[in-house]
Order: C-alpha cells, then structure tokens, then sequence
C-alpha cells in the first residue's frame, strides 16, 4: 500500500449496511448506491429508532437494495413490494416501511399495486430509482423509457409515451411526491427525511444513472457523463404543475425538473376495527 | 412484542363455541378465526366469496384486520408481509385467483413464511363453470408455482372439516413454517350442516417457533434449521435485522447463489414435509377390514362414495373406503397398507377431475385402479361409483 493512501477499517454507515455482503454487484457509475446510501444516511438521522425502519424491495437491481442495508429487509416477487409492505405497515403501524423499486418493479408489472397502495393512502414510502430501462436483464425498455430512447427491445428507438410518474403519484392520492436524481443527495436525504415522517403514501422518484443498459446505447457516456448532463439541465421548481414535468430525451437541452413537489396532509389507511357494545 | 393494530381480544368472541347450522365457507372462516387469524387480505371470487364475506364481518370485531385487495397477486404478498411481521394470516379463492397466487406461493415457501391458503374449487380450467363444483386443482395446489418446495394441503368433505381443518391448516403452517392450503370444493363451500364449535380451551394452536437468542446475538442465523429441518421465525421489527429473499440464499438470509446452497436450502425446504409426511398425513378409513375392492375418494365425491360403499355391502360386495383429508402429503402409507393386506383386489378412484387423484395412487400400487372421472360442474353420483365397484 502505498503512502499516504486513506485506510479505514470501517465507515461510518457501516452498521445500517450488511457490510459483511460488500462488495455490492452493482456496475461501476451506477447510481442505485448512491441511493441506498443516502437512504441510510436518513436512517441514521431519522430520529425514528433503527429497529423500526424496514426496507422491502422487488426484483432487479435496485430490488437488491433490501439485501445490503442492515435493518429488518426483504426481497419479494417482481411488482410485488407494495403489497408485500403493505401486509407489513398495516399489521405493524409502528414500523416505517420503505419500498426500494426500479422504474419497471414498480409501475408496469407492479402498477396496479402502486395506484391502489396511493389510492389507500398506505404508510409507505416508495422510492424509484428510475434509470429508464430494464437494467438487470440488460437493458430492455419500460414504462419511463423516453421517446426515441434506445434499448434492447426498441432498437428503433422507443415509440411509446412514457409515464410522468410525479404526476401519476399526485393524480393517485400521494401525500409526498418529489423528484431527484444522485447528484442531488443532499435535497434528497432532506425529501426522505421529510417523507419518513409524514403519514400515507409518500413518492419519491429519483433519476439515476444505468451507464451499461441505458447510458451506452443512448450515447450518454458512463455514469459520471450522465451526472454531468443532471447538473447541465435539472432546473429546481417546487412550484411546477407536474403535467409538465415529463422527461424528453429528443430535446436535449430540455430541462429536467426536480423538486419537492407535494406535500399535503393525508392520514394513513387504517382498517376499521369494529368494536361492539357489550361485546 | 405486542402488535399496535392486534389489541387484547376476547377470546370468547373469536371463537364462538356451541352447535351451529353452518355453510362451508362460513366454517373455514369461524376456524380461521378460532385458530387466531390476524390478518386477511383477498379478493371476491366466486364460490369462496362467502369466506371473505364473513371475515369482512367477523375479523374487525375481534381486533384483526381485514383487507379487500386489488386482486390475488397482492393478496398473497400482502399476507406473506403480514406473516413476516408475525400475524397469522390466510386468503381464500378459487381456481383462476389461486393460479395468480402461484408466484408467491413460490416465495413463502422460499422465505419460509407461513401462510394459510384456501381454494374453493370450481369447475376449469379458465373461467369455467364459476359456480359449479370441481376438484381440478389437486395438482396445481401441490406443483402450481415453479421448483421445488413443499406444502401440506387439507381436503374438508363436510362444513365441520371445513372448520376443523382450518384450524389444521394454521397449526401446519405455523409449525413447518411452509404454505398451507384448505382445498375445498364448491360443493363442501356451499353445503349448510351443523357444525360443533369447541371452547377455545380446546382448539389445538401450534405456534411457530420463535429465536431463542435475544435481538443482536451473534448466534442468530434467520435460516438455520434445528433438527427438526425448520428455522425459528423472527418477525420484522424485533430487532433480529432478518434479511430473507426468494434468491437461494444461505443460514444468515443472504444471496448465495451456488449450485451446493441451492441443493442444501431446496432439499431442506422439501424434506421439511416429505421426511414427516406420516406424521402430517390424515385419512379416513371405513369398511377396509375385509375390503376386496376399495374406493378412494375426497371431498364432495367421498360423500358419494360413503354411500355406494352402503349400497354395495347391500348387495354382497366387500367394498370399503380410503378418504384422504390430507391430498399432500397424500396417505401413500396407508394405501400401501391396503394394497399389501392381500385382500384388496382393486381400487376405484372417482374425481371430478379427469385423473389426477388416480394417477397418484396408481404410483403406489400394481393393483389395478378403475377411473371415473367427470370433468366438473356435477357430483359423481353414488350409483355410479356403485356401478365400477360391482364390475
Ligand atoms: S445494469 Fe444498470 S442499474 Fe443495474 S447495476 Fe448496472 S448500472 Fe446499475
């Protein structure tokens, strides 16, 4: 080793992660660690006792999230981590359930489960960690693959219009709804802080690099080009209708809006428990 | 740790012991409320609607919680999560909603995690006769999701199996930690009988077995078994910090995704039941002392067959009955009792199915095995299965 080199024999962070499961096998430059990091940097600040916090995640790369932070955690079913926490947080209201989901896990096979949890106004916090593409199976498109984007499966470019998912998240009943990306951890671990105490079903969606399924074959670059295009056209408006906070990757200078977007008071679904007089 | 949305309930309220007139369904939720379900989570789907029905009623009275779900899928996710966190729980349906089921079925018995499935069978496949009988799904029930895994599948003939059974079916679960099913018909479902509901004192609960190291020992591991093949079950929100996924993964609950894990978990999640199944095994025997010919028969089509055995002794025959009460693990032994006894020449196998039953007690004996099948929406009738017994 040579001098000078920083060795430490753990991180900070190391107890609310499964260090012992490092190194992760996610690919260089992508964005998924940076929001698991950040998720549990909030953890540690949350004020809300550790042994509260549960994490569940689907399938994919960022369904491994659960798999690497050091808290009560599972990995469930493709689409299915909604439901899966919702059988958790509403057996044990005193649990902090979080959902960990990429952009496919949650809203093409897990869609119905999404509308439904919001509509409910579940005590979830649901994070999706959008990179626009199917990135475990090697980068098929999905439901927020941008028009003209290419992927394995729209190797003519994608044609279908794409889910704006902050505005789908208010239109369903969400009590939280925000908008970041991994160069903005600072305002996101404020927006999971925000949301971790606050009832119902909370959103956030946060844009992260896929340098090997989306970043390649749309000429991005590798992660770190593709932060450098979040810093050149994410514009912060927490005022914004969010009817205009769709995504277009045909005009490359558009801006990106992020933001905190929603934040509304809403309780969170409890089931009637029905007590009978005399009984 | 108590659960925040599972108050002190009134036992006596939950299980409401003494003789009532009954229909099926009505009975498998009085017995999932008696056996101490926490958390229902389904969707409508007919001929099992009346289970959900009921709980919708009953469950909120007694501190539980019920939840109508978008559909089958994330009813078994749901109740999967509920398990996890330590709530007995159960969901109803029928063949088209249980082949939803299928995938997560899959991750309970992965994940270990007990969960109380019931299927109400109906005439299929697809759609099907909705509200007409069937018993279609016997396989489905034992080999529906993908891999291997083990499961233990009650089959009721009658409303106070419905209950009974029920009961069973949570014990069974909770204490193999595997799914468990109640694999009713349309016509046990929807029959009205009496059934006799035991004080609470008396209704047998199993529960599963829990760590016996405290939160943040060392010694922990969510997934080693103890001799008995089964782990205990920590619940979220203890303090354990269990990780469980459906990947294989190792004792600690952690990916590991080799050819030797694979082999070590599947073969543990499999013997499980396989090295207890006469221990879990239950059938019913009648007339088999002298038996030279021997109906098996369960469900609805028992009923029948109770009957024509009555009608065959009538006329000289020595015909006897084997009901199965557990399809899976299925009573091999006590066939292979039967078959080795040197009186019974033959078996008839009635099912409203076209051979799924007889397939499998074929597989445990050379005797022959006379098939009468229907493919749903009718009983076989007792002067049927008459008729192959006396051929
Ligand atoms: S494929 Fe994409 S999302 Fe998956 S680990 Fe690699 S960079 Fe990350």
């Amino acid at each position: 080793m040579s001098a000078g080199s920083i060795v430490v024999e753990s991180h900070p962070a190391d107890t609310l992660m499964r260090a012992d499961r490092l190194p992760h096998i996610l690919c260089p430059g992508c964005g998924i660690g940076s929001v698991v990091h950040t998720y549990v940097d909030a953890i540690a600040e949350s004020g809300i006792p550790v042994n509260q916090h549960v994490c569940v995640s689907g399938i994919g790369c960022s369904g491994r999230a659960a798999g690497y932070v050091n808290i009560d955690s599972y990995h469930t079913t493709h689409g299915r981590a909604i439901p899966f926490a919702l059988g958790i947080a509403t057996y044990r209201p005193d649990l902090h359930v979080t959902v960990i989901s990429g952009d496919g896990d949650l809203t093409a096979i897990g869609g119905n489960h999404f509308i439904h949890a919001a509509r409910r106004s579940v005590a979830l916090l649901v994070l999706c960690i959008n990179n626009f593409n199917y990135g475990m199976t090697g980068g098929q498109a999905g439901p927020t693959t941008p028009l003209s984007a290419m992927s394995r499966t729209t190797p003519h470019g994608c044609w279908e219009r794409p889910f704006n998912l902050p505005f789908l998240a208010q239109a369903i009943g969400a009590s939280y709804v925000a908008r970041w990306t991994v160069l903005h951890v600072r305002q996101l671990r404020t927006a999971l802080l925000r949301a971790m105490n606050k009832q119902g079903f909370r959103f956030i969606e946060i844009l992260s690099p896929c340098p090997t399924g989306f970043g390649r074959p749309n000429d991005i670059g590798d992660g770190l080009s593709e932060m450098q295009n979040y810093l050149r056209r994410c514009e912060v408006n927490n005022e914004i209708d969010l009817r205009a906070v769709d995504i277009d990757l045909t005009q490359q200078d558009s801006p990106i809006y992020v933001g905190d977007f929603v934040d509304v008071d809403r309780a969170s679904f409890r089931p009637q428990v029905v007590h009978r007089a005399g009984a | 740790m108590t659960p925040a949305a599972a108050p002190a309930v009134d036992e006596t309220t939950r299980v409401i012991a003494g003789d009532h007139f009954m229909l099926g369904d009505h009975a498998c939720a009085e017995g999932a409320l008696a056996a101490g379900l926490d958390f229902y989570a389904g969707y409508p789907i007919t001929p099992s609607t009346e289970i959900m029905e009921h709980l919708a009623e009953r469950l909120p009275t007694v501190g539980g919680t019920f939840v109508q779900m978008e559909d089958e899928i994330g009813s078994v996710a749901a109740i999967i999560g509920a398990s996890a966190a330590g709530a007995r729980v159960m969901t109803a349906t029928s063949g088209p909603g249980f082949s939803l089921m299928m995938e997560n079925i899959g991750l309970a018995a992965m994940m270990e995690v007990p969960i109380v499935i019931v299927d109400v069978q109906r005439a299929s496949p697809s759609t099907g006769l909705p509200t007409s009988v069937g018993q279609s799904d016997l396989f489905q029930v034992r080999w529906g999701s993908h891999g291997d895994y083990s499961v233990i599948v009650y089959c009721p003939a009658s409303p106070q199996e419905c209950f009974d059974l029920t009961v069973a079916a949570f014990n069974a679960a909770d204490q193999y930690r595997v799914p468990a099913f109640v694999l009713m018909d349309e016509i046990v479902g929807h029959m009205t009988e009496r059934v006799a509901i035991p004080p609470v004192e008396n209704i047998p609960r199993v529960r599963r077995k829990r760590p016996n190291v405290p939160p943040g020992s060392p010694d922990f591991l969510p997934f080693k078994a103890d001799e008995d093949l089964v782990p205990p079950m920590a619940h979220a929100g203890e303090g354990y910090r269990v990780h469980m996924t459906g990947l294989t993964h190792d004792e600690r609950g952690y990916p590991s995704l080799t050819a030797q894990t694979h082999e070590k978990l599947i073969n543990r999640l499999v013997d499980k039941v396989r090295l207890n199944a006469d221990r879990i095994a239950r059938y019913e025997l009648l007339q088999t002392e002298d038996a030279d010919v021997v109906v098996v028969a369960l469900g609805c089509t028992s009923r029948s067959a109770r009957r024509a055995v009555a009608l065959a002794r009538m006329q000289g025959i020595r015909a006897g009955m084997l009901r199965p009460i557990t399809m899976w693990p299925f009573p091999k032994t006590a066939l292979k009792e039967l078959a080795n006894n040197g009186m019974v020449k033959r078996f008839v196998v009635p099912e409203i199915n076209l051979g799924q039953m007889s397939r499998e007690v074929q597989r445990h004996t050379p005797l022959p095995v006379t098939r009468l099948n229907h493919p749903g929406g009718a009983m076989i009738t007792p002067n049927q299965i008459l008729e192959a017994l006396a051929q």
